[in-house]
């Protein structure tokens, strides 16, 4: 009997320890009806638009300028939506780069009917699985980085880019290193992870088409600091030019490391490399480093863009923000337009989405939009920078369009 | 073939580099298991810990100008006790906190909480990098960065030459006169005489007037300070470090442990060397030795490979006793 | 005084109790229904499962109360928002989380195997589903047989489960050499290996399409009839769960659980009263990794995408976390372990953070995004891990061993399994 009281009492606490957690969840969805509320009574309905990009974790610079970007473009939008009736939100979901956490935080954004859309994601492989999800809601997704090719090739209705493709990046970086870098041996590395992969396959591919010869083909661990192993086989190789498929936080070391060792041949990369990180971790050493991008160099094209970006956020633009900003207007520049067509109400979620998708011409901050049956973006354009010395970005070179 | 002699020389540097780090870290699990037979989960955190201090240290030091009036040497001599004193003294709050309660429970539990730390180190550390920083991943500039070639190829002809930083070297000498001295310490002096009789039964130990309790919380201090001098070696060496480069270099670092004979000093050194080698050699070879089938990205799987072959095959490691349970 | 009389009463009249859930269900169903979005109300609705648990009734009541809750009134209830299928969402995680959270228990709790690699075996289940439900076979196998129709994934769950319980084994012969600790290190780098090899079987055959992933999975098809929403996967989980569960319950007072305890508490005594060592852990390995394999089967299926990146070592210890949480070796205690780290997961960190986001957007206070909640999930997972380690080794649900009296074993010759209160302390 005694024992039995004794189960009774953690019975009790083990409740108590349920309640407490749900309590705390409730206090967090009270708060954000309450803000609801309030943004209800200054500007009449609510349209929310849902980022998605990993505010945490080893990618977390890149989705914090997806988020940021995104952000200024609504809060330029505001008083265009608060004429029509309407107040804009902006609810950041954080994926974790996880593509569970992805698909989960996916089929909560698909559920508040409030929102109209989605900016997101970073990373190729949460974008595949979460815009399932989006397409189960006809939620539009446009995608300010996803490159694999996969994300568009399913034909979903709601899967949209801004951004090259990697059978478009790729080739057009090995266009560049071949015939204008004259590369005759090109060493490829990539970092295991479905952009790097993807990426250093297309450009491999396209490489050996134009008649370079791959001299060898690695993979590294993300993660890891030490690459002396694989670069001491890129020194026995002697290539011209070593190709990283992969992100900046690698990408800087290998520069760095290799320098170390004495190789004098460029590190090229993709759109991953267009970070502030490169130039912090690497320093001086990260001069000489290419590396493909699709947007042009904003801080340069449109620096009251950037200028405004540093205002409001106190920190410059990432290669993401300007791409996450032009996401954003295509996506605002819908929902007006279906809201226009509707006779100045918010219509059904699919006609949203068509909107997205028949968007044509769109004068985009750093690139125009015009998407195709697939919701790939038919303006988008490869640029290749140089690091010219330890500053970000660099200095873009050549330009590369379809 | 003549590819990997060509690249041998490179090899065995940047080896010996990579495995004196492992083998400083192998010792802090060497100690720790030799004398508790707790295998502390939470030392690669220690590891990484001192990287950071020893980082934030410089960062500061170069903001107020202190660092250019101080020579090199001694300024890096000084981060490292700085970080040295700072892990050495974590280590011991973490005994006191979530090992010495558990001491006598089962080791299932004391392993989960030891997991537990390691956890709790690596999110801590990631706030306050990230709360003072903007970003977990830190960079700093190096002290000694030059680079010297190692004209290996006067040797013979088959040998390439090998480049070599200046910090490289250093790590190689701290990391020797940090194994000399702890290896004389627990060899000569009266203290490691205690911690050896406490290693090989802790209540005779204590029947024969040692203070159990104060052997460990040095073993801790000491196992902890050398994997905080260690961060700030490899913090030096790779100019970028994250709050997550301690859990799979420990890992390692244990394997190392667990190949030299787990509890044994010397061991730990020479497996330390082995496995630096041994990973550098297959991510610079793998691809070359199966004709690219398999390449770089396998090193991993090697290390992890001869860690599980040891523990079947010689599980108490090469130098190490073979211990027969007592009923 | 007051209070301890009530509780008294409550725990006599079993009418009582049987209103009082009733009145729970019925309020917190109805919240769920008719509110848009509220989690607290889902969660107390969920909560309604654990008082039933500490109700009076006989096991059969409870069980059968249980699956009408589960079967009947949560979906009915979350059907009634637009949240039906976040609710749903987050239910079919904790259905998978909590039967693989029973599969490590077998082998943590009831042997004293500390496995660090488990989410390798879910890892193998997904795998095993995902390759043949595409067009990645084709590679490997001549004939354009692949993907594989929806139809065979009800198969997949039986093989899938077998495939992991191979790997189980192949994981488990090294462990007949490795004792404590070094087994927890073992488990640890075979977790790594496995996730490595998977992230990089592209070449030199094509196996598992490396780190790009397996897309367009199969999605299950019954007679036509297609599961693609999280409400239609929720019932193959709770399915699968019940079977896993009556598994676990089955076998915990057999002979071989038994076996397991007993080699728990001391490998040495129990080798010597005749229990074969070496076929009870592999059992462990075995059966504990193939319930793993099975949720990793339906985890492919409703994810339609599998990646390497979703069988980490974080993933791994998420799981032990609900096994320490709940209480090794208990039952129950697991599936609460299990359930409290899927929702804290998924739905109180995401809504604190995006709250927090809200009140930092509009400025009412500035909180740094390093401090952001979902975050702070390895420092939760870490604390949770320290703190039950030190304050309640035995979980929130303490195991209780089933107690044999005296007389019933007295005569009969047959030693009494060890039947101590406290069960993981020697």
């Amino acid at each position: 009997m005694k024992s039995k009281g004794i189960g009774k009492g953690k019975g009790l606490a083990a409740i108590v320890l349920v309640m407490a957690l749900a309590a705390g969840c409730g206090s967090g969805n009270g708060n954000s009806s309450s803000n609801q509320e309030s943004g209800a009574k200054s500007g009449g309905q609510v349209i929310k638009i849902a980022s998605q990009s990993p505010l945490s974790g080893g990618s977390s610079i890149q989705g914090e300028a997806i988020k940021l970007g995104a952000q200024l473009s609504l809060d330029d939008h505001k008083d265009e939506f608060s004429k029509l009736g309407f107040t804009l939100e902006l609810v950041p979901y954080d994926d974790q780069s996880d593509a569970k956490k992805g698909v989960a935080n996916a089929e909560q954004i698909g559920a508040d009917q409030a929102v109209v859309g989605v900016i997101g994601h970073l990373n190729s492989g949460v974008s595949i699985p979460s815009s399932v999800v989006y397409e189960k809601y006809n939620l539009p997704m446009i995608s300010p980085a996803s490159t694999a090719t996969e994300f568009t090739d399913r034909k979903l209705k709601v899967a949209n880019r801004v951004v090259a493709r990697d059978d478009f990046q790729g080739p057009a970086g090995a266009q560049y290193a071949v015939k204008t870098l004259n590369a005759k041996n090109i060493f490829v590395i990539q970092d295991k992870t479905a952009y790097g992969q993807g990426l250093a396959e297309a450009f491999r591919d396209a490489a050996k088409e134009a008649g370079a010869s791959i001299v060898g083909y690695e993979g590294i661990t993300v993660g890891e600091k030490d690459f002396n192993g694989v670069l001491t086989t890129v020194q026995s190789k002697k290539p011209d030019l070593i190709f990283f498929g992969g992100m900046y936080a690698e990408g800087a070391l290998l520069v760095k490391q290799a320098k170390d060792k004495g190789i004098t041949a460029p590190l090229m990369g993709g759109d991953a490399l267009d970070s502030s990180g490169m130039a912090d971790i690497a320093g001086p050493d990260v001069a000489g480093t290419l590396y493909s991008s699709v947007a042009g160099d904003i801080t340069k094209s449109n620096k009251e863009w950037a200028d405004s970006y540093q205002a409001k956020f106190s920190k410059g633009p990432e290669g993401y923000s300007v791409y996450a900003y032009d996401s954003m207007s295509v996506m605002l520049a819908a929902v007006k337009k279906s809201i226009e067509d509707n006779g100045g109400k918010l219509p059904a979620r699919e006609k949203i989405r068509d909107a997205v998708r028949a968007t044509k011409d769109f004068e985009g901050v750093a690139t125009k939009v015009s998407f195709d049956d697939k919701g790939d973006n038919k303006y988008a354009k490869v640029f290749i920078y140089k690091f010219e010395g330890a500053s970000y970005p660099g200095s873009m070179i050549s330009e590369v369009s379809q | 073939m003549n590819d990997i002699l060509h690249t041998l020389p490179q090899v065995l540097i940047d080896g010996l580099a990579l495995g004196a780090i492992y083998a400083v870290v192998a010792l802090g699990y060497t100690m720790v298991y030799g004398i508790l037979e707790l295998i502390n989960f939470a030392h690669g955190e220690i590891f990484m810990t001192g990287a950071f201090v020893g980082t934030a240290v410089l960062l500061a030091a170069q903001g107020t100008g202190l660092a250019a009036s101080l020579p090199p040497w001694l300024f890096y001599l000084l981060i490292m006790l700085i970080a040295m004193m700072f892990t050495g003294a974590l280590g011991v709050g973490i005994e006191r906190v979530a090992y010495r309660p558990l001491r006598k429970a089962p080791k299932l539990i004391s392993l989960i909480a030891a997991f537990g730390v390691s956890f709790v180190l690596q999110d801590v550390v990631r706030f306050i990098a990230e709360l003072r920083t903007g970003n977990y991943i830190v960079s700093s500039s190096s002290l000694y960065g030059e680079r010297m070639s190692l004209p290996a190829s006067s040797i013979s002809s088959l040998f390439g030459d090998a480049t070599v930083k200046t910090n490289t070297l250093i790590i190689l000498g701290a990391a020797l006169l940090l194994m000399v001295a702890l290896d004389r310490f627990v060899n000569r002096s009266k203290w490691g005489v205690a911690m050896r009789a406490v290693a090989q039964d802790r209540e005779t130990a204590s029947l024969m007037s040692i203070n159990v309790n104060k052997v460990i919380v040095l073993t801790f201090f000491i196992g902890s300070a050398l994997g905080g001098a260690t961060g700030v070696l490899f913090a030096q060496q790779y100019g970028t470090i994250d709050p997550y480069i301690g859990f799979i270099l420990g890992m390692k670092a244990f394997t190392a442990a667990v190949l030299g004979g787990i509890g044994n000093i010397r061991g730990a050194m020479f497996g330390g060397f082995v496995i630096g080698i041994l990973e550098m050699f297959a991510s610079s070879n793998l691809g070359t030795l199966t004709g690219g089938s398999f390449g770089a990205e396998y090193k991993d799987v090697f290390a992890f490979s001869i860690l599980i072959i040891v523990l079947i095959f010689k599980p108490e490691g090469l130098f190490g006793r073979a211990v027969k349970e007592k009923v | 005084m007051e209070i301890n009389s009530t509780r008294e009463r409550l725990a006599g009249s079993k009418s009582l109790q049987a209103g009082l859930l009733a009145a729970f269900v019925v309020v917190t169903s109805g919240a769920v229904y008719l509110m848009d979005k509220s989690v607290l109300a889902f969660l107390l609705l969920l909560g309604s499962l654990l008082l039933l648990y500490y109700t009076g009734f006989s096991n059969g009541i409870k069980w059968a109360s249980a699956g009408i809750l589960l079967l009947l009134v949560i979906p009915f209830a979350a059907s009634g928002g637009s949240s039906h299928e976040a609710y749903m969402e987050v239910a079919a995680q904790c259905g998978i989380y909590v039967a693989m959270a029973l599969g490590l228990n077998i082998v943590v709790g009831f042997a004293g195997l500390l496995d660090m690699g488990f989410v390798a075996f879910f890892a193998v289940g997904a795998y095993t589903y995902g390759i043949f439900a595409t067009a990645q076979a084709n590679n490997f196998i001549p004939g354009s047989l692949f993907p594989l129709p929806g139809g065979s994934f009800w198969i997949f769950i039986l093989l899938g489960g077998f495939m992991a319980g191979i790997f189980g084994i192949l994981l488990g012969l090294p462990v007949l050499r490795v004792k404590g600790d070094y087994l927890a290190i073992v488990t640890l780098g075979f977790g790594e290996i496995i996730r490595i090899i998977f992230n990089n079987m592209e070449k030199p055959i094509n196996i598992t399409n490396g780190a790009m992933g397996l897309s367009s999975i199969q999605p299950p098809d019954l007679f036509g009839f297609k599961f693609t929403f999280p409400h239609q996967f929720y019932f193959i989980v709770i399915g699968i769960l019940a079977v896993v569960i009556f598994a676990v319950r089955r076998l915990e007072h057999s002979r071989l659980g038994r076996s397991w305890k007993a080699v728990r508490e001391n490998e040495i005594a129990a080798q010597s009263m005749g229990i074969p060592l070496i076929r009870t852990k592999l059992t462990a390995f075995a059966i504990g990794a193939s319930f793993s394999g099975m949720m990793g089967v339906v985890f492919a299926a409703k994810q339609t995408f599998i990646d390497p990146t979703s069988f980490t070592l974080v993933e791994s210890t998420t799981i032990l976390v609900m096994v320490v949480l709940g209480g090794m070796g208990s039952v129950p205690g697991v599936i609460l372990g299990a359930s409290l780290v899927t929702i804290l997961n998924l739905q109180v960190l995401t809504e604190l953070t995006s709250a927090l986001n809200a009140l930092s957007n509009n400025g009412y206070i500035g909180i740094p995004t390093a401090l952001s909640p979902s975050k702070m999930q390895r420092l939760i997972f870490g604390l949770i891990l320290i703190l039950f380690a030190i304050f309640r080794p035995n979980g929130l649900i303490r195991a209780r061993n089933r107690k044999v009296s005296l007389e019933s074993v007295a005569g009969s010759g047959v030693y009494p399994a060890p039947a101590g209160r406290a069960a993981i302390r020697k």
